[in-house]
């Protein structure tokens, strides 16, 4: 159970403006926002209450890390301070908790709902609000609002209301999406437009937003697991593994060397899927699908391995509480070294039709050039970060199940373009085969599962765990008030970053770079909407 | 060598003997337009079989199985479901626009199709000046695109239609150059005279280095005109979600579909015509024996083989390769591909006042 | 004159289909009003060509998705059947595959596309979050299933269903088409005033 430290929410800023110069936190981690509740009469001195945000904080030099919270009891109008301009990654967030739990923050120059639509009514996470009953389905088409008003705080503390404009009117403002040619989802932009230059790009999510954080809080724990799957769906094995090991550091639990080394088999093999199916579609997208049909023929292979284990293919369902949840299938060793020796052999072929065409290299190289600051300011973890310089793996980072015991390389690019992004991935793909080399013949005796109470209560206090999925970091928030059920099981996407910094990526490129750019970021839209 | 004029002489003298003049002529012309639709319609569905074939052999999977043996049914099937679609009208389109751009496709295609010999005797038009009626002809297709973009009323039809028209007239020089190298190889623009001139071998033999780069060059180029392979951004858009022809439907579609392989094939057919010698069997001079061989094979079978083979090279580059971006394209076509045709041009140009040719 | 449509497969017999009492019922319903022989026969021609020709629109939310996309790919390889030109512009698909959870800010959207098909075309509801919501069932921002805003032709169930199971389902409506009446009368699945809307 982490410290997380509690802040006055006015001396909010001071403190994130030292914690960021001074003790050098670049990385904002998580933003979670949370509903404590209203004050009771029997609580403890020192219960927090109201409306708050939890923020994780992380230091790229030092690898330190820091936790605070704030809150505020103000239920009608509430406002807190915004740190959006300290970390670029808190503007979107603070969409997202202002869209949820209705907090306004003072100085955030683009305050409107993330999710859900304009004419919503309430604040669905809240928990005395009731979402179905003040919103019936709404058939009719939703007006696009182009301004927002930003409370701004003055020097001398007075507060103004200050016009934000998003689109202006004389703007060529064409609309992507949302329904795409089926790969990457639901996803809307609106692009500004001149001539073949984009301006500007404003993404609009929502249209998958499945109301899984409010669903967790009625759900018990085994059940919480069941919906991990069905966010980033490719790295449905991870999701599912930082879940159970969130729950099992709460509760104590230990779980056996040999649960570890399938754990961490897995998730390679479920990293090897997903890239394999970003290659195919990077290469769909660029006009190349001939690339597609084979990425997808090797992918089946590895599917074929998890079906006859796990029993399904796209939706796993394999990690539990305390272990996985059955023992790994006779065949399966046998299996995955075949898969890895024919793997080995067709990869050159996915370089020969690809990566080394000059059509391919023009169209990637030097498109949507992103800095080691920007990566880090919007938290967009993953390949995305490594190839532009950024040690955030985090199963460098904070190591977890196997990673700590094995030697593997973290790949790294500097230049930051969508070609370092895309060899960032292929190269991730043979790091893999070698981990799962070292791993698969060296698997130990012992249960796979350990035993766990019927019920699962977790006890009292705040658990954040993190994994390395297939796109970044994945990463749970669990306060638990000693329930069967979560009180606020948060997870840190790791698409929310990558579909923000496309608007940075994107200026001043053409519209053909866009795609190009949202091929390789590799965002998947279900893990941003939740 | 069969010479399907005997046909078209005996046809023309018994129908004058029982007819004026005129009446002859209006069933001729009614006959052959009969047959030019009948021909074109087929063509485009063994093209549209082949490619689907074609296209899941090379991405490791059958094509299309289940209807007839091997398929061959497939096509018929899609024609059949298409006539039978709901025809649009978008209400705020433009209506007499909207109509006559698929109208204007087809009508490119066939003036197209018919300057192209089959056999010895057997072409439609064939006049002294066939090669520059053909650049011409093609250029209408041009007109059908950018009505269909602007009269549908939507933002991106209207783009693609743009980029679609910028390309095709870009591209449509370096074609023109191409086939003006050659022109000046045979010393004649009519079809018929550069065919009989490849009697003793092909071009791409006899005009040899610049031939061969003409022949390259025109497939490049080719390739972009009808908007095919890589340089298909006007029209297959995971970008821009569909292209000029997003708000047809039903038949208006078809044609659409329909024009976009027939111009493949017809840019296949001119380049195995003029640098692969169209009905002309493979001469080798001096070798009497193996020509009499040759000449045996009738004139179409050798035609529709190579430009079948020529279709299958286009094939195997769209679906080897990935997307031109719009500026790359047109930049690689202004800067690069007519520099080289005009440097190409200048090169045969030289190589017949010296006479270094075959 | 009876139409005795018998909707067959090529190579699955009749009996092996787990569902035939709503085709039957379909074709008892259409010989309530009679047809002349040509007709018949001209029907039948152009039901074969439409039931194999069937383009879907590419239309994927959510993890259905790749299952439909591994559908199109190389071991599975829609192309057999003729569906895999899968268009992007709903005026030029046939049926439109609704794979995935559609939520309440989407079916606005979604209900546009479909109008904006044209006719004849199909809906298919695949896995459990289009048929009724499956797991997100109480969620306050999914629709329970999308039939309470499109007439939905085919469910496919499943989390995600199998390709086999797509498969499955796609044959059903392949041989709903080929019971269709089309001269003479059209199989509408929305009234008048509904369309009209």
């Amino acid at each position: 159970m982490e410290e997380i430290k509690y802040i006055e929410p006015a001396a909010l800023r001071n403190e994130m403006l030292r914690l960021r110069n001074e003790a050098k936190m670049d990385f904002l981690e998580s933003l979670t926002g949370m509903d404590w509740g209203v004050p009771a009469e029997d609580d403890a001195p020192g219960t927090v209450r109201g409306l708050g945000i939890v923020y994780h904080l992380e230091s790229t030099e030092t690898h330190e890390r820091v936790a605070v919270m704030t809150s505020t009891l103000d239920r009608e109008h509430p406002e807190l301070p915004t740190v959006s301009d300290i970390w670029k990654t808190a503007k979107i967030n603070e969409r997202e908790v202002y869209d949820f739990y209705g907090i306004i923050f003072v100085g955030h120059t683009d305050m409107r709902r993330l999710y859900l639509r304009n004419d919503w009514v309430g604040y669905p996470l809240r928990r005395d609000d009731d979402p179905e009953k003040e919103n019936p389905l709404r058939m009719d088409n939703e007006e696009t609002v182009d301004e927002t008003t930003e409370i701004e705080l003055s020097a001398d503390g007075t507060i103004k209301n200050k016009k934000d404009v998003i689109f202006d009117d004389e703007e060529y403002v064409v609309n992507i999406g949302p329904q795409h040619p089926a790969t990457h989802g639901v996803l809307r932009f609106r692009v500004s437009l001149e001539g073949e230059t984009i301006k500007k790009i404003d993404p609009m999510l929502g249209y998958i937003h499945r109301g899984i954080e409010k669903m967790n809080e009625s759900l018990t724990y085994p059940q919480t697991l069941a919906l991990t799957d069905r966010l980033d769906y490719l790295s449905a094995v991870q999701n599912r593994h930082a879940l159970c090991m969130c729950i099992e550091k709460a509760m104590g639990i230990e779980i056996s060397e040999r649960a570890q080394y399938i754990r961490t088999i897995m998730d390679e093999l479920q990293r090897l899927d997903s890239h394999l199916l970003y290659y195919g579609c990077l290469a769909m997208d660029l006009g190349a699908l001939t690339a597609f049909f084979y990425a997808f023929r090797d992918r089946e292979k590895i599917l074929d391995i998890f079906e006859e284990t796990c029993g399904g293919r796209l939706i796993i369902n394999y990690n539990m509480i305390g272990g996985v949840q059955a023992d790994i299938h006779p065949n399966f060793v046998k299996r995955v070294k075949d898969f890895i020796k024919y793997l080995r052999g067709v990869i050159h072929e996915y370089h020969d039709i690809f990566t080394g065409n000059i059509i391919a290299q023009n169209r990637m190289k030097g498109v949507g050039v992103l800095s080691k600051e920007d990566v880090i300011s919007y938290g967009a973890t993953g390949g995305t970060g490594r190839a532009s310089g950024w040690h955030c793996d985090v199963r460098k980072r904070m190591p977890y199940a196997m990673y700590d015991k094995m030697d593997f390389k973290e790949i790294i690019y500097t230049e930051g373009d969508s070609f370092a992004r895309y060899m960032v991935r292929m190269d991730e793909i043979m790091e893999s085969m070698n981990m799962i080399e070292l791993l698969i013949d060296n698997i130990p005796e012992g249960e796979y599962k350990v035993k766990t109470k019927p019920i699962i209560k977790v006890p009292e206090g705040q658990y954040y765990q993190a994994v390395e999925a297939s796109r970044g970091e994945f990463g749970v928030f669990l306060e638990s008030h000693g329930d069967k059920y979560p009180y606020r099981l948060h997870y840190r996407s790791t698409g929310l970053p990558l579909a923000d910094i496309v608007d940075t990526a994107c200026r001043g490129e053409k519209i053909a770079d866009l795609i190009t750019v949202g091929g390789t970021l590799d965002y998947v839209v279900p893990d941003i909407d939740r | 060598m069969f010479d399907f004029s005997i046909v078209t002489n005996w046809v023309h003298s018994t129908l004058t003997s029982v007819m004026p003049e005129g009446w002859a002529v209006l069933i001729e012309c009614v006959v052959i337009a009969v047959w030019i639709i009948t021909l074109y319609a087929l063509l485009a569905i063994a093209l549209i079989y082949m490619e689907r074939k074609v296209c899941g052999f090379f991405q490791c999977r059958l094509g299309p199985n289940r209807v007839g043996k091997w398929g061959c049914f497939q096509v018929f099937a899609d024609v059949l479901k298409m006539l039978t679609k709901e025809i649009f009208n978008p209400k705020n389109a433009d209506q007499f626009l909207y109509n006559l751009a698929p109208f204007l496709v087809i009508i490119a295609s066939f003036l197209t199709f018919s300057c192209l010999p089959i056999n010895k005797g057997a072409s439609i038009l064939d006049f002294n000046v066939g090669v520059f009626f053909l650049l011409a002809a093609s250029s209408i297709g041009v007109l059908g695109i950018l009505l269909a973009g602007w009269g549908s009323n939507n933002k991106y039809s209207l783009i693609g239609a743009m980029r679609s028209g910028a390309q095709i007239v870009s591209y449509e020089l370096s074609a023109g150059l191409s086939i003006m190298t050659a022109v000046v190889l045979t010393g004649t623009m009519s079809f018929s005279g550069i065919i009989e001139y490849q009697a003793d071998g092909w071009l791409i033999f006899k005009g040899h280095i610049p031939a061969i780069i003409a022949f390259l060059t025109y497939l490049v180029a080719g390739n972009a005109e009808c908007n095919r392979g890589p340089f298909d951004l006007p029209e297959a858009e995971s970008e821009l979600t569909a292209g000029y022809h997003t708000e047809y439907s039903g038949m208006h579609f078809g044609f659409f579909y329909l024009a976009e392989y027939l111009n493949m094939f017809i840019i296949a057919a001119v380049a195995a015509t003029i640098f692969l010698g169209g009905w002309m069997p493979l001469h080798i001079g001096g070798l009497d024996g193996f020509n009499a061989v040759m000449d045996f094979i009738p004139g179409f079978v050798w035609y529709f083989a190579k430009a079948f083979f020529v279709v299958f090279l286009l094939m195997w580059i769209k679906w080897t390769f990935p997307r031109l971006r719009i500026d790359q394209l047109l930049s690689f076509e202004w800067k690069y591909l007519m520099p080289l045709c005009m440097a190409n041009l200048l090169l045969m140009t030289l190589m017949v006042v010296f006479g270094l040719h075959f | 004159m009876e139409i005795t449509k018998k909707p067959k497969i090529k190579d699955i017999p009749y009996d092996e289909f787990t569902d035939n009492d709503s085709l039957e019922k379909l074709v008892n319903e259409l010989n309530q009003g009679r047809t002349n022989v040509i007709l018949g026969v001209l029907d039948d021609v152009v039901n074969w060509g439409r039931s194999n020709s069937l383009w879907p629109l590419t239309f994927a939310t959510s993890c259905c998705g790749i299952e439909f996309m591994a559908l199109g790919a190389a071991r599975y390889d829609m192309a057999r059947f003729g569906f895999e030109v899968a268009r992007s512009s709903p005026r030029q698909a046939d049926m439109i595959m609704v794979c995935g959870t559609i939520t309440n800010k989407m079916a606005p959207v979604l209900k546009r596309l479909y109008d904006q098909m044209a006719d004849p075309k199909y809906v298919i509801a695949v896995g459990g979050c289009a048929v009724s919501g499956g797991p997100f069932v109480k969620s306050y921002h999914v629709l329970n299933g999308v039939d309470k805003i499109l007439p939905v032709d085919v469910y496919i169930p499943g989390c995600p269903p199998r390709p086999e199971a797509f498969y499955y389902g796609m044959m059903q409506l392949q041989r709903k088409v080929k019971i269709e009446k089309f001269f003479g009368g059209v199989n509408k699945k929305q009234k008048k005033e509904q369309s009209e809307e």
